[in-house]
Order: C-alpha cells, then sequence, then structure tokens
C-alpha cells in the first residue's frame, strides 16, 4: 500500500510530511510493532492503512482499535474525525467501552461502526456474544494502542486471548502494535503472537538532571517536601509542568505543601486515581485548555491524552524503574526533534543513590523490565468460561487457537485440560458438582449447562480486581461522607491515629457498620502517609546499579558531598556493601538488638524475608519483636542478638517457610482472592451488595484455608503460588540475591551504622504475629474487662 | 481457656472456642448455624462451583466437640442445614457419620429459616420448632430469656476479626459454627438492638471475653 495523492496532499495542506515510520507501516503485510516516542504521530501511523483502505468501501467493521483508557478511546475519536472530514471519508468512527449507552451496544452488535474503539474489557465482552462471529467475521486490521502498558499486567494476557480468537474468526487480519519505548522490543512482539518490529526515530536524548534544590534531602521519608520551594522555581520557569509523585497519599501531601508555599498563586492541579472522575476530568480539561501552569499527579497521567505544551516533567521520589522514567519523561515535549526536559528530586538520602544510577541508566538506554512469565492460568479459565458463552467449543480447536496468543505459546496440554475442568466442574479432588457443572460436553463439544449462567460470567469480565473499600464518615449522626480507603488499610488503624483524606487529616475512631468512623484533626501531621498496599518495588536491574554505585568507592564521585561523605562514614565503621558479598549488621540501639540486611531486593521481597526470617528467628528462640522493609535494606528487631545470621538465609529454610508458614499469610490470601475473582470462582461484589452488612457473605479467606486443607493441589492454589514468586510476595527476587551472594559478611557492631542509621526513622513497622498476636488479643481483651470493671 | 464459664438465665453455661455452647449441668451441647450442603446449594442455583469442603470441615470439628464433652444431647440451633433439598441431598457417608455421632445421645434438629422443613429419613434425631426445657432454645431471638442463633455474630479483636457469643440480659446468641459461613459484627444495629450491653466471648484458639456496649471509664 503507498499513500494516495490525495492524503500526501492533506499533509501538505498541515505543512507536514509523513514520518518515514507511518510509511513503513501502510507498507507492512505483516503483523507490526512500532516502537516511537510519544509525539510520532503514533496514533496517525497505526490508522492510516485503514483510512486509505477505506477510501474503497468496506462491509461490517474493518478496524477495531484497543487502548487500555476509556479516555484515550473518545479522544481518538475526535482527532480522526478531522482527516476523516477533510478527505472526504465515508467511515463511521464509534468507540464502546462500559460507559456506553445500552441502546447504543445493541445497535453496534447488528450494524458495527467501519471502526470501532474500545478497551480489553469490553473486547472481550463482546466476544462473548453469540454473534461474535458475524460481527468480527470481516475485521481487517486490529490497533493495540499503548501495547507496552498494557502487557505489564493480566489485562494484556487478557487481550491476547481476544485476539486469539479474533485471529480465528477472521483470518485475514493485519495486527499493528503501538508502544512506547521498551527494553525489549522483541519481547513485546513475541507477546503480540510475533511481528515486525519498527522503529520511529528516537529523538534527541532528554535533557534530564537533578533537580537543584537549596537544601539537602532528609535521612528518611518519601515526600520530598524539603525541594518545594526549588519545584515551584522550576514550575515558574518552564510553561507546563507535570509534577509526578509515586503514590496517591503523597501527591495529596505535596500537592498541600506546593500551595502553602505558592505565593505567586500559580494555578497547579492535582489528579490521582483515588480522586473522584468529575475531578480528574475537571484537571484534565484544565489541562488541555492550557489553564494550569502545572499538575501533581501520580500513574494516572503515565497514559493518556497528549499535552502539547508540557515542556518539563518532575519526577519527586526515586524513580523506582528506569522505565517508567523514560515513558514519564516522554510525556515531556510533544513536539517531535526537541528534546524532553525532566528534573528528577530524590526524597531522601538513599535516594539520591537511586536517582543517579537511574540517570546513569537512562543516558546509557538501558532500560528494565522483569519478565513476567508464561500467561496466568487464571485469565485462561475466564476465557475459556466467555468462550463458551459465545458458543459451544471443541477443546482441541480452542487449544490450538490459544497457544496463538503470546503469553500462552507455551502452554502445556495438561495446564489447558486443568482449566476446562475448572471451568467444567470446580476441578475438585472430591467431585461433587458432576449434576451441577457449569459446562458440559455434548456431541464433542464443551457447551453452558444452564445457558442463564452467561449473565453472571459476563458480569464477572476483567482481570482488575479492586479492593474492599469502606466509606470514611465523619463521626456522629448524620457525618458527612469524606471518601474510601481500603479495607486492609482500615484495619491498621488502631484508635487515635491520624491520616490524610480529601487534603484532610483526620483521626480514627471506630469502625461501625463497614463504615471508618473519624473526627477532624487539623492541627496534627497525618502520622500514617499511605493508604494502599500494594508500592511500586525498585527493580532488579536498578536494584543491581544501586549495589554497584555504592560499592565502587571510585564511583563515588558522582555523588553529592554529603552522600559521599556518608557513605565514606559507613565504610570506615563497618564496610559497604557490594555485588557478590551480602552484607548484615548486628547491633544494640535502645535496649533492642537490630539486624540490618542489605539485600538490594525490592521492599515486596525484602517484606517477604522478613516475615520468613522472624519465623526462623522465632523457632531459634531470638524472641524477635518486628521489623521493617525498605527497596534496599531489611531491619529487624529482636530481644536477642543474631550472631550467624546464614542459618537465618538458608534457602531451602526460606522456602519451607513460603510452603508452610507464609501461606497462612494475609499477602497470599489477597493474591488467592484475585486469582479466584478472574478465573471466576468467586464473584466479584456486585455494587452495594456487601454494604447492607448482611451475615450471609463471608471472606475468601476461608475457602483459602478450607483448599489448602482438603484439596492442596488445587488449580486455584497452584495459581497461587505461581503469582507468590512476583509481585507482593516476590519470592523470585529472594532467590535472586540468594542466587547472586557468594559469601556472607556479617558485622557485630557498638551501635548503629551510617547505613543503618536512616532505616532507624522509618515508617511502616511490622509487627510479628501469631503467639505474639493471641498474647495482643488477650491482653486487650484482660484490658477492656478491667476497665470495664470485669475482671 | 478452650472455653470460658459464665452465667445465663439462673444457669451456668460454657462458650467454648471453637464457638459450641455446653451446658454442664444436662450436658447438652449446642450448635448453630451449620449450614450444611452450601457449596451444593449455590452449585444448584446455577452459583460459582466452590470448594466442596466445607460440610467434612463442620462434621471434623463437630465430631471434635462431642469427643471432648461427651454430651447427652446435641442440638443444632436451626439453619443446620442450607436449605431442605440441601439436607436431602447429603451424601450417604455424611449421614453415616452423623448418625455415628448420634449413637448413644439424643440429637434435634431445630429449624431455622433456611431448613423449615422435616428432616431427610437418613439422618438421625428429631426435629423441633423451639425447646423449653429450663432454657429457651430457638433459631432466631425472641421474648427472651433465650438462647440463638441466625445472625452469626463476630468482634474485631486486635485487629482481627473473630467469631464470638453474644451474651446481655435478655439473650444469648451463638455463633455460626459452620465453615462457609460470615458474621455481622456485635457493632451493626441489628445485634446492638438485642443486645445493648453485654459480653462478648470471642472463638478462635481460646475464648476471650470482651465487654461490649459498656462505656468506657475516662
Amino acid at each position: 500500500m503507498t499513500l494516495p495523492p490525495a492524503f500526501q496532499d492533506w499533509f501538505t495542506r498541515q505543512g507536514w510530511q509523513p514520518h518515514p515510520h507511518q510509511l513503513a507501516l501502510l507498507e507492512a503485510r505483516t503483523d507490526s510493532l512500532l516502537i516511537a516516542p510519544t509525539g510520532g504521530g503514533k496514533t496517525l501511523a497505526g490508522f492510516l492503512p485503514s483510512l486509505v483502505d477505506l477510501t474503497t468501501p468496506h462491509k461490517g467493521m474493518h478496524t477495531l482499535y484497543v487502548s487500555p483508557l476509556k479516555a484515550l478511546t473518545a479522544d481518538i475519536a475526535r482527532n480522526l474525525s478531522r482527516p476523516v472530514a477533510d478527505l472526504g471519508l465515508d467511515i463511521r468512527i464509534e468507540d464502546r467501552t462500559g460507559d456506553t449507552r445500552a441502546s447504543q451496544r445493541a445497535r453496534q452488535r447488528m450494524d458495527p461502526p467501519d471502526i470501532l474503539l474500545t478497551t480489553p474489557e469490553s473486547l472481550a465482552l463482546m466476544l462473548s456474544y453469540e454473534q461474535a462471529p458475524a460481527i468480527f467475521g470481516g475485521l481487517r486490521r486490529v490497533v493495540l494502542d499503548e501495547l507496552h502498558a498494557l502487557a505489564e499486567n493480566k489485562r494484556g494476557d487478557q487481550l491476547m486471548l481476544a485476539l486469539s480468537r479474533l485471529r480465528a474468526l477472521a483470518p485475514d487480519l493485519q495486527v499493528t502494535g503501538l508502544s512506547a519505548t521498551v527494553e525489549d522490543p522483541s519481547r513485546l512482539a513475541r507477546f503480540m503472537g510475533g511481528a515486525t518490529v519498527i522503529h520511529a526515530d528516537p529523538g534527541p536524548d532528554p535533557d534530564i538532571a537533578m533537580l537543584a534544590t537549596a537544601k539537602a534531602p532528609p535521612w528518611a521519608g518519601a515526600g520530598g517536601h524539603y525541594a518545594v520551594p526549588d519545584v515551584l522555581e522550576a514550575v515558574a520557569q518552564a510553561t507546563t509542568t507535570i509534577i509526578f509523585i509515586n503514590t496517591r497519599a503523597q501527591a495529596e501531601l505535596f500537592f498541600q505543601a506546593l500551595w502553602a508555599a505558592n505565593d505567586a498563586n500559580l494555578p497547579i492541579g492535582l489528579h490521582h486515581g483515588s480522586l473522584s472522575r468529575e475531578a480528574r476530568a475537571r484537571t484534565e480539561g484544565a489541562m488541555a485548555a492550557g489553564e494550569l501552569r502545572a499538575v501533581v499527579a501520580t500513574g494516572s497521567l503515565d497514559l493518556g491524552i497528549d499535552w502539547g505544551a508540557v515542556d518539563l516533567v518532575i519526577q519527586v521520589g526515586a524513580p523506582r524503574n528506569v522505565k517508567r522514567l523514560v515513558q514519564r519523561i516522554g510525556r515531556a515535549n510533544h513536539r517531535y526533534n526537541a528534546p524532553s526536559r525532566a528534573r528528577i528530586v530524590p526524597a531522601n538520602r538513599f535516594e539520591v543513590i537511586e536517582c543517579v544510577a537511574a540517570l546513569q541508566a537512562v543516558r546509557e538506554r538501558d532500560l528494565d523490565g522483569d519478565d513476567r512469565g508464561p500467561g496466568p492460568l487464571d485469565v485462561l479459565c475466564q476465557h475459556i468460561l466467555l468462550t463458551a458463552c459465545a458458543g459451544p467449543f471443541d477443546a482441541d480447536a480452542l487449544f490450538a487457537e490459544v497457544r496463538t496468543a503470546g503469553p500462552y505459546r507455551d502452554l502445556a496440554r495438561a495446564d489447558f485440560d486443568d482449566c476446562v475442568a475448572f471451568a467444567a466442574t470446580g476441578g475438585y479432588a472430591l467431585r461433587a458438582y458432576d449434576r451441577w457443572q457449569r459446562l458440559m460436553e455434548r456431541d464433542g463439544l464443551w457447551r453452558l449447562r444452564d445457558p442463564r449462567a452467561a449473565r453472571n460470567l459476563r458480569m464477572n469480565i476483567g482481570t482488575i480486581v479492586e479492593a474492599e473499600m469502606l466509606k470514611v464518615r465523619y463521626r456522629g449522626r448524620g457525618g458527612a461522607p469524606l471518601g474510601e480507603v481500603e479495607e486492609g488499610f482500615a484495619a491498621t488503624l488502631a484508635p487515635g491515629d491520624t491520616f490524610l483524606i480529601g487534603g484532610q487529616t483526620v483521626r480514627y475512631d471506630t469502625l461501625r457498620e463497614m463504615v471508618v468512623e473519624v473526627t477532624k484533626q487539623p492541627s496534627k501531621e497525618p502520622r500514617i502517609a499511605t493508604f494502599s498496599g500494594m508500592k511500586l518495588a525498585t527493580s532488579t536491574q536498578l536494584s543491581h546499579r544501586v549495589l554497584a554505585l555504592i560499592g565502587n568507592p571510585a564511583a563515588h564521585a558522582g555523588l553529592p558531598p554529603d552522600t559521599r561523605d556518608w557513605l565514606a562514614l559507613q565504610a570506615q565503621v563497618s564496610t559497604l556493601p557490594r555485588p557478590g558479598t551480602l552484607l548484615t549488621e548486628a547491633f544494640p540501639h535502645q535496649g533492642r538488638w537490630h539486624l540490618a540486611v542489605y539485600g538490594f531486593a525490592g521492599r515486596n521481597a525484602l517484606q517477604t524475608l522478613g516475615l520468613l526470617m522472624t519465623r526462623l528467628m522465632e523457632e531459634a528462640g531470638l524472641a524477635p519483636l518486628g521489623f521493617l522493609a525498605t527497596d534496599y535494606a531489611l531491619l529487624i528487631w529482636s530481644l536477642d542478638p543474631v550472631t550467624d545470621p546464614a542459618p537465618l538465609l538458608d534457602r531451602d529454610g526460606l522456602r519451607e517457610g513460603l510452603g508452610d508458614w507464609l501461606a497462612s499469610n494475609a499477602v497470599m490470601k489477597r493474591s488467592f482472592r484475585n486469582v479466584a475473582t478472574i478465573a471466576g470462582l468467586i464473584q466479584r461484589n456486585l455494587p452495594g451488595a456487601r454494604k447492607s452488612g448482611r451475615q450471609a457473605t463471608f471472606s475468601s479467606d476461608i475457602l483459602y484455608d478450607t483448599l489448602r486443607k482438603y484439596d492442596p493441589d488445587h488449580l486455584m492454589l497452584r495459581i497461587t503460588a505461581a503469582e507468590a514468586s512476583r509481585g507482593l510476595v516476590d519470592f523470585g527476587r529472594i532467590e535472586e540475591m540468594l542466587d547472586r551472594t557468594d559469601r556472607l559478611d556479617h558485622r557485630m557492631l557498638q551501635r548503629v551504622s551510617p547505613l543503618a542509621a536512616p532505616l532507624m526513622l522509618e515508617l511502616g513497622r511490622v509487627p510479628i504475629a501469631g503467639q505474639g498476636r493471641e498474647r495482643m488479643a488477650e491482653a486487650e481483651a484482660a484490658a477492656m474487662m478491667a476497665e470495664a470493671g470485669l475482671s | 481457656m478452650t472455653f470460658h464459664p459464665f452465667d445465663f438465665d439462673g444457669q451456668t453455661l460454657q462458650a467454648r472456642a471453637s464457638g459450641a455452647l455446653f451446658w454442664p449441668e444436662r450436658r447438652w451441647l449446642i450448635v448453630a448455624d451449620l449450614h450444611l450442603g452450601k457449596s451444593e446449594r449455590m452449585a444448584r442455583r446455577g452459583g460459582a462451583l466452590l470448594p466442596p469442603y466445607e460440610t467434612l470441615e463442620t462434621l471434623d470439628r463437630l465430631q471434635a466437640e462431642i469427643a471432648a464433652t461427651d454430651p447427652a444431647v446435641v442440638v443444632s440451633l436451626g439453619d443446620g442445614f442450607d436449605d431442605d433439598a440441601a439436607g436431602r441431598a447429603l451424601p450417604d457417608d455424611v449421614c453415616d457419620r452423623l448418625r455415628a455421632m448420634a449413637q448413644g445421645r439424643r440429637w434435634i434438629w431445630v429449624s431455622g429459616n433456611h431448613d423449615p422443613g422435616a428432616i431427610c429419613q437418613r439422618l438421625p434425631g428429631d426435629t423441633a420448632a423451639e425447646l423449653r426445657d429450663g432454657l429457651t432454645l430457638r433459631h432466631e431471638a425472641g421474648q427472651g430469656p433465650d438462647v440463638s442463633g441466625h445472625y452469626h455474630p463476630c468482634i474485631r479483636l486486635a485487629g482481627q476479626r473473630r467469631r464470638c457469643f453474644l451474651a446481655g440480659r435478655d439473650h444469648l446468641i451463638l455463633p455460626a459454627f459452620g465453615a462457609y459461613t460470615g458474621g455481622l459484627e456485635v457493632t451493626d444495629r441489628a445485634l446492638a438492638v438485642l443486645v445493648p450491653q453485654g459480653l462478648a466471648i470471642a472463638c478462635g484458639a481460646r475464648a476471650l471475653p470482651v465487654p461490649v456496649g459498656m462505656r468506657r471509664r475516662a
């Protein structure tokens, strides 16, 4: 396909020249993956072949566009309408998301538009209709936008399974993936099921550096508030700035701090995922209209509509991940061929080192990315059930089809059969549901036993499992609602704890009828700054860079002077951690022994290591009292000292702990809940169903415990265990840490070492559960009895 | 302790850590809301195919309680079955186990809102709408003083949610003994109306008494 004269004229009228990668996509005969920086005309490149093709009439749906964001589909529809109108093309473009009206959806099923813009979830839903073959049978092209983001989680796996279905329904399909810069384009191409990679000109190197600040960063903490005057100064000098912050709670705090010092009244907005949709839309609108000088944002702005006016990105807090940093930098300056400008602000001294290491990686274009492993089976279970909703299927044919999806290319037949068995009968060792199975095989085809079940299954579509949320309101009758917090966060609160919600500091009083009751506490600093359990851990590759930088005194010249002095003192008092050696330090402090383990394995893995090591310490009679984990180190305090850490870091001992003790941990139960929900073992709670406080609903923890006891080899437990090697449990990185450790270096010290000192100031201490928990409950109950005069 | 002794309606009773109530003077063991056959009922109604082990789990725990207390009478205080059909559909081996447990003692199924009908022929024991014999036993709290179930009370203690007994002046409400059962917090209005002030006894590794509805001393 070449660019027709009418299109060439259109480009000329805009004062544009088609980019080479736009023409390359037009000429491509196979599936393609376009890697291009933002501002490179990526979207137009994806649609150009469709527009050219649609100059000759086509019957039915011609092109399907899938984006991770609903907002993007509407934006794309608007952007496409201009060339379509200018060129006088007779093309119907519509979007279809969870927000689309039912009447519109019904019409789209009967009379699909030429170009349909949608999300992975809506696509999965459409494929579950009996009419799917008619809707998609004539499909010619599929455009997958922001594929790098989708490939990072189960939404991408679900999308690839949907794509395998589309390829079966429309064998002539040509697929185009669009992606920002990634570390390994060929891996992303394999994820798509194979594609030719086309690289756009990456543009000039970004102008990126640490933000010069008047004050040095503090020893600990994650707020970055010391840099507020310098950030305001930078905002004042730029046209429009995006200030990225790692968590929602910190974004709220930083936004407050900015406004407290904003003497020039610069218009600055706030954007994060806990804000209402309306509030976010207002900020986006103001940004698009050029009314804001800056917006404080979280990952909620990692993707989305391009704002041409953004000429500065400031990252507050260590970036944790080089690839994400590069993608965020790309949000600045969408004029192609002008360098993006970005500044980073470390929140504390440890982060200074991480920021220096990340800058090196950016300059060397050395991106990171941890392989997610093969496609997860819970997503496959959902796919099988949805396939059955569309009509009877042949297991052999479906297996062959699923293997055309990149993440499932190496799927074993036995695993597939287990998923079918799960979908059909629950897959239990005890065959209890022969009469009530969900799928049954008749004439060699699997089908729904009761077609009415399709409705329930469709309501359970999707791979995003929201945490249970609890409403927060002021205490007393008719208290005003303030917002929502995760149930897991609410469970960690003790009466008197203060936290921030909707820009207000409040004190936790009680939990009543599934509502968190609080009192206003304007004068106090919020003691707890986070209300989300999941934190992104520093990537493996960046952790290695940080460790290499710390362990090599010759490289310390590149660090700020105070950081340099700090590390020099550490080398003098104890020693520096270095690659190949796992440094541990034991020292007394305030009547307790402390053990610091410099594992550099990310906070999730070190948190898990804390749980496992304290268990071994309890068995050894060392009386551990608690621990805390950061991205670099684990700190455990106990009544007795650890003189030899080797037995506590024994791989088999740790593995065993993961098998039996950690398996009953809340983190595993949370993973199980996600897996079981995606696979369709438990239904998503319908809105309002749980809030009524009925006694009939019971926790998924009970299912987990029951399965572990009576059916330990069940598919759901196998999937949960596989998830534990990554994500929240991240045991894979504990193994990685042990793999790169040639020897242990244990130091018995008289006092806190310079490297350990900041750890003493960190928040997020975890008390040891087990016998201790029972004793705490007894003490609490006894105290309440005594208080009530009942003892 | 594995149980907490307390007085209610002139009788000395034991709230056991398992969630069962034992009446030592008469040697009665009382359990509420077993909900046997719950997973079968959900599957039959086209819902999820839950792990079908909750009946085994519930019976294991009940058997342990019977072994520990050797009761003369066992009372299932309503909602013994998740519905009447679940009672009829219990597998033979479950019925055999129940009959073996009932050997040498009386067994009474008080009917509940889930299982109002007659019990299946293969099961041991008799049915009753309620029992009045020193104590009044019924599924749902009525004119007190009475001992009942139905609400599945639970309480938060040291950050954990635990099933609990709830004892006030007029009502003693038992926790659900069945494995697949949720809970209603003792602070919930439905329970606070029945027991505005009294004692919750939390189940778990040990039975822990906790006051509820008391104004704390300053």
